[in-house]
Order: structure tokens, then sequence, then C-alpha cells
């Protein structure tokens, strides 16, 4: 970790004097949370305290101070999407996946998020699933959408395990 | 011809240029637009580009017409939309399989396919023609209608349409002040939320003496149910850019920043690519065409705060500190980004600048009210039967807007009310469906312009459960500076919170009304000063729905969960067990063949069950 951090942020340091949002913005976007160590290490290289690096990263909706799962699920609570019925839809996936939003599935699969407006309300109520947009949705079509994954996520491991498995037989 | 590598040197070089592309583009005067705006694609129209895409290699047709991905249409609800030009055929919710049939028939023989006609939601006649359609006819789009006729990245298509020229208009034959008195003449006003007069904003800039002045375009679109400035910088990113130039020039300001959503990706994508080209081509940068004015625009991006659209809070945010305003004096052209004079205006408010340069104040000001001149798009969204974005002269009325456009209201319900302004506004009920929309009718019915967001909401929508979202929404969105806003908007969400479960009292209702009354006036910046609109507006206008929840303990439009229950009517139920397997709570018993019914301590009233059954047979009590 210490070496990988440092490289990193010889990487960051690289745009003149970019400002602690946009090296947030950058540490964010590569590990899709903000470790930690490396926002230590900002501070003692930047000579801010850390406290101030954290309000920041506390402060805006983009940062996670936790990492986030394999699967991003969002749920838009935007006006249009609220009087269409998205707090129904909302409730039913969190409590399929058994967490509330701003948390991830122990399993690291899916992590929820439930956001003010996503600026597509004319398909309202919205969920994004790794950036893809669904409209219309309803607590019934959200199940649905959620099954279509775990099975696409079922297959992927068998997959995986298939592969493995021939690894394994090739090794002997 | 690749303009990329073209450097124009002077208005003549542009003018040229135009030419140029104008006589390649007469050659292929057809084409079919695909809309890519977000909704759109999310309906798919991304598959039916490449399936047009592929038909067209495939059959030699490529030479015959251009196939061009445009930015939004307007009529998101519609999607996948296609247009087939020169005739203008408006084909909506078109598929893959349609594709062919599209190319073979309307494109080739000119045969019209009823199935992808659209059809009024009302009385059910069909039209073929985009300008005909009851959504378009009755608009006027000085700012989107370029958007089918061209792709949002290319810079030829938005050139060939007259781009640029209130660029060398401004900066050949107006001095900043001549820009000013311009603008100012065309009362232009800011269309990001507060409607500030935008031509006294430029003139106080242009006033301040600084060798360094900044001018940002603001596009943190952060109203919860508005996307015009999504649709105008992924639609039609140049004509923002030119906005933003002439605005630099009338300021005396050498430097652009776009502050926008990170959410939005594609708008960053399609400004950043715009910014290259106006670069590469000479019309940003040192000495633009020639004249003498450098201007360079950044893209800054946003970590997602809606208080950092404040216009304090925004400098900040751009500087990279947290997002949070500040007490005003100073004001920006006093202190603004980097200590420097800065003038903040919103997306929309730029984009209305080419076209009053260009055509002038006088026909600006024809389009609108005597108090403000031009046009309002608006997102029109919410139980209306066509969503989307419409773009109508200021003063129009909300029922031409809602009922007219708007298709009415979906499913043959009854209209409620309309929420206006976001976070800010207020919900204005039937009663006031004939009065003008202008910033300040609005203002004095107790709701406001705002950016744009124009909810509607029909008799299922419970307006204590809106108070109820948009406090939430604001406990969220509050930074935390100011005591009462913090506090105060937290009491409030607890209180009404209350009353939606059927605990609330009457005493609290006055409580409520005199804390709405001291967040207003106690707090820094527009969030708090504005958070109890939507409580206030409420009550104004539909105390009668706070008296059932407060004294009946009934949800008249049957939302609020603790006052609502899930029952099944065995005269119509069919045994069918349709809801039975979907209830995700198990609270569905009964044989098959046989009536059911819900236990009530198991039901989650999720509603699945309401959504399934065929029969009718489930009702909310």
């Amino acid at each position: 970790m210490e070496e990988r951090t440092r490289t990193d942020l010889e990487n960051l340091k690289k745009p003149n004097g970019s400002s602690v949002v946009s090296l947030l913005q950058e540490v964010q976007e590569k590990y899709n949370y903000l470790p930690e160590e490396i926002l230590r290490e900002i501070a003692k290289e930047r000579d801010i305290p850390l406290i101030d690096i954290y309000s920041v990263a506390t402060f805006y909706k983009a940062f996670s101070l936790a990492p986030k799962g394999k699967h991003k699920i969002v749920t838009c609570s935007g006006t249009a999407c609220h009087v269409r019925g998205s707090e129904k839809v909302a409730r039913e996936i969190s409590r399929v996946l058994g967490i509330e939003p701003g948390y991830t599935t122990k399993d690291g699969l899916y992590s929820l998020e439930n956001v003010n407006c996503l600026g597509a309300c004319a398909l309202a109520p919205l969920v994004v699933v790794d950036g893809k947009y669904h409209g219309n949705v309803t607590p019934a079509k959200a199940l649905e959408l959620f099954k279509m994954y775990t099975v696409h996520e079922k297959e992927e491991k068998e997959e995986a395990g298939c592969r493995c498995a021939t690894a394994k037989e090739l090794a002997k | 011809m690749n303009v990329l590598h073209m450097r124009l040197k002077t208005p003549d070089d542009l003018d040229k240029l135009r030419d140029d592309i104008r006589q390649k583009q007469e050659k292929d005067k057809s084409f079919l637009a695909v809309c890519g705006g977000t909704g759109c694609s999310s309906s798919g129209s991304e598959k039916v580009r490449e399936v047009f895409q592929q038909y067209l290699n495939r059959h030699n047709l490529k030479k015959k017409t251009t196939l061009k991905f445009t930015g939004c249409l307007g009529l998101c609800e519609r999607g996948p939309v296609v247009i087939i030009f020169p005739q203008g055929i408006f084909y909506q919710k078109v598929q893959e399989s349609d594709v062919e049939e599209i190319i073979e028939k309307t494109f080739l023989k000119g045969e019209i396919i009823e199935r992808l006609l659209y059809q009024d939601p009302v009385n059910g006649e069909k039209f073929i023609y985009a300008d005909d359609i009851p959504f378009l006819k009755k608009q006027k789009r000085i700012l989107l209608g370029n958007n089918w006729l061209m792709e949002p990245t290319s810079i030829e298509d938005y050139i060939s349409l007259g781009g640029y020229q209130s660029v060398v208009k401004a900066l050949t034959k107006m001095t900043p002040p001549e820009v000013i008195a311009e603008i100012k003449k065309a009362r232009l006003r800011g269309r990001g939320g507060a409607g500030f007069p935008s031509g006294i904003k430029w003139q106080e800039c242009y006033d301040a003496v600084s060798k360094q002045k900044y001018f940002i375009c603001n596009a943190d679109e952060g109203d919860p149910g508005a996307f015009m400035d999504r649709s105008l910088l992924e639609g039609n990113p140049h004509s923002v850019l030119e906005g933003l130039i002439i605005g630099g020039y009338a300021t005396g300001a050498s430097e652009g920043i776009i502050y926008v959503r990170s959410e939005y990706p594609t708008a960053v994508k399609n400004v950043k690519t715009a910014i290259a080209q106006a670069e590469n081509l000479g019309l940003l940068g040192e000495n633009i065409l020639g004249t003498g004015f450098h201007f360079k625009i950044s893209v800054s991006t946003g970590a997602g705060a809606f208080v950092s659209g404040e216009t304090t809070a925004l400098v900040a945010a751009v500087e990279g500190r947290l997002g949070e305003p500040r007490q005003k004096p100073p004001h920006l052209v006093e202190r603004g980004l980097w200590g420097k004079p800065t003038v903040i205006n919103n997306v929309e408010t730029l984009a209305n600048v080419p076209y009053i340069i260009s055509y002038g104040a006088e026909n600006f000001l024809r389009l609108g009210t005597e108090k403000s001149g031009g046009t309002k798009i608006f997102s029109l969204v919410g139980k209306v039967n066509n969503t989307g974005l419409v773009e109508v002269p200021l003063g129009m009325t909300l029922r031409e807007i809602i009922f007219d456009i708007g298709g009415g209201i979906k499913n043959g319900k009854k209209f409620k009310a309309v929420q206006t302004g976001g976070p800010s506004g207020g919900c204005l009920p039937v009663s006031l469906l004939d009065s003008p929309t202008d910033f300040e009718k609005l203002n004095s019915a107790g709701s406001m312009m705002g950016s744009g967001g124009m909810i509607v909401m029909d008799e299922e929508t419970c307006m204590v459960d809106i108070a109820r979202y948009f406090l939430r929404f604001l406990e969220d969105e509050s930074c935390g500076r100011c005591f009462s806003c913090r506090e105060g908007i937290s009491r409030m969400l607890e209180i009404v919170e209350d009353i939606t479960r059927g605990k609330g009292s009457v005493e609290q209702l006055e409580l409520l009304k005199e804390l709405a009354n001291v967040v207003k006036d106690s707090s820094l910046c527009g969030l708090g000063q504005t958070a109890a609109n939507p409580v206030l507006a409420t009550i104004r206008y539909f105390e009668d729905e706070y008296f059932a929840h407060i004294l009946e303990k009934r949800c008249p439009a049957g939302v609020c969960r603790d006052l609502i229950r899930f029952s099944i009517n065995e005269e119509l139920c069919q045994g069918c067990d349709l809801c039975l397997k979907k209830c995700p709570g198990e609270a569905i018993r009964g044989e098959k063949r046989q009536p059911h019914t819900i236990l009530g301590d198991k039901c989650t009233k999720c509603g699945i069950c309401l959504e399934t059954c065929k029969y009718n047979a489930v009702v909310k009590i």
C-alpha cells in the first residue's frame, strides 16, 4: 500500500496546484472510494490538517469513505420520482438487499445509494444500475430487475468456477 | 473537409467556412435524427442508432442521407424518438426492429408507418409531422429548436445553423457597454433560480476595476425534478460557450469557468469537446477571430452538494474548498473567484445571449412579458401525459403548459397541484391554473420560477407528504452552518412526519408555521431563507389535507403509509395466486380459486399486489 500510495500521489500532484476537491475526485475515481491511507498521505504532503480533508470528503456526495460494491445501484428520489412512487421502489430494493442506502452488502456485490435527483425526470421513477438508467420502475419491476442481475452474477460465478476447475485439471 | 485543422483568423474566414459547410450539406438535405437525450437513451436509442447505421452501411445508403444522433428533442416519455427530414416525420417509441421498415417505407418511398405515429393522449388523433404535434406546436423553441438539427459535438452543424455569428457581431460591431445595454433592454433575467436581471450583474462587473475578472457558468443543476441545463449542455454545448464568450467580452473577463455536476458525464464530455473544437478553430483563446479579444474557458466538475449552487458557495467549490455559502456583502463583483470580480450566470441564461445579440432585444421582448423577455424551458414531469422538456414564452398560463402541451393528467385522474421552483418553491392549486407563468405571478402565489422544474401532481399525491419530502431533502442538503436552518428544518420535519403518521395535533400545525417563519427570517443563504416555502405553500392551499391527517387520521390521497392499508375485495378476487406469489412479505393467504386475504401485520405496504392484480380486486383504504 505504502508504495502504491506514493506513486499515486506523484501522479496526483501533477496538475499544478489542483485543489483538494479535484485530488479527492481523482482518488475516488481510481479506487471507487477514499482509502484512509491516501487521505493521510495527502494531508502530510499538502500540509493540510486531516480534519479539513475529512470535512471535504464528507461534505460532497460523490465521495465515499468505505469501499463500494461490485455493482452500484442508485435510486433517485427527485420530486418527479417521488410523486410517481420512488419511495416504495427504494424501500423494496433496500429490503431485498438487506441494506440501507449508503451501505454495501456483506459479500461486496452491491452498493445501494439514494440520490436527490439524477436529471432524467421524464422517466420517473428511476433506478440506475452500474450507470444504466432504468425508467418507470415500480416495486414489482425493481424486483424483476434485481433478479436479472443476481442471475447474471450467479452465472458469472459459475463460469469462473468452471474455469478454475479446468485450470486445476490441467495442473494435474 | 476537416475543420479541426483550420484556424479562422477573421470574421470573413468564419463566413467562408459556413458557406463551405452549407454547400456540402445542401447535397444531403435529407437526414435522420435519432434522439440521444437522456430519456431516449435510457429507452434504448443508442441501439436504434447503431442498427440504423448498420442498415445504411449495408445498403449503400450513406450517400443519400446523414444519420444524426441529436440532443434532447423534448418528448422524453415517448422515446426513442426518430425524425425523418426534410419532411419532419415524427416517429415515437422506435425499436431496433422498426429500423428496416422506416428506411424501406418512409425514407425511400415516403410511406407513413401508422403504429409509430404520435397519438394524442386525450382524443386519440394521430400526427405525422413533428411541427403539428400539439406538444411541439405550442412551444417557442429558440433555445431547444436547433437540438434536432445537429449533432451536439459537431461544430460544423452548429456553424452551418448560424453558430458563432452573435460572437462576431458582438466582438466586431458592438462595444462592451452596447452589449450590456442590449441585455438590459431585453430584460433578461437569470434562469437559475432567483431571477436577477442579468444586465445589471454584467454592468456591475464591467464597472469593477480589476485586471483579472472571471465569468462562471453555473451548471450545477441541483433542483430535484429539473434537467433543462443538462439537456442544453448535452444537446447544444456551443450555444452556451457562445453566450459565455459574449459575457466575458461585455464584462471584461478573460476567463470563463463552467461548473458542472459530475453526475452529468455526457454534459461534461460534450462541453469539453466543444471547447477543444472552438479553440482549434480560433473561436476561443488568444485574439479571437483577429479582434484582439482573448478568452479561455475551462471546466470544473462539482462533487455533488445542492447548496453549492448558491453563488458564494459555488465560488468556494470552484476554488476547491468546502462549498458553503458566506455572508454577502461583499458581493461577487467585489470579491468573487480568487478574490476577483466575478459574474455567475446559469446555463440557460447564457444560452439566451446569442439570440438576443443576433436578433436584437426587441424580438426577444416580443416573446415574453412586459417585465421579462424571452422564453423559459420547463421540465414538465410528474403525473402528466407528455413528460419532457418544454420551452414556452414567459407568461404562458399553467393550464396551457400542463393541458395543451402536456396533454393533461395521466390515467384520466384529476389535477391537484403543480410544483414549481424546486425546494424553494411551492405547490399551486387548481384555482391558479389560469395565471400566467412569469417571475412576478409565481412569487405572489407563494412559489417561484426557480430553475424550471414543473412537477404535476394528481389526486393521488398527498400534499403533506410533499412537504415532508422537501423538508427531508433540505435537511439532507443544508450545510449546517446556520443554526436556524440546520435545526429549524429538522424540527419542522419532525412535526410534518408526526402528521403523516397520524400523530400530529392542531397546536403543532401552529408551531410549524411559526418555525417556518423563523427559519425564513434568520438564515444566511437562499436555501434556508426559502426552506419554509414548500411547507407554507402547502398549508396555504391545502390546509384541509393537513386537518384530515390530524383530526381524522386519514390520508385522502392514500399515500401516507401509516394511514393506509391494503385489502382484497372478495367478490372480485379470482384466487389466481398471482399476488400471493409476488408478495415479498408473504402477507397474502388463500387457497387457489378461492378469495385471498391480506394479513395486516405482515403487510409491508409495498403495493405490489395492487400493481399485479389483473381483476382490480386489491384496494387501498
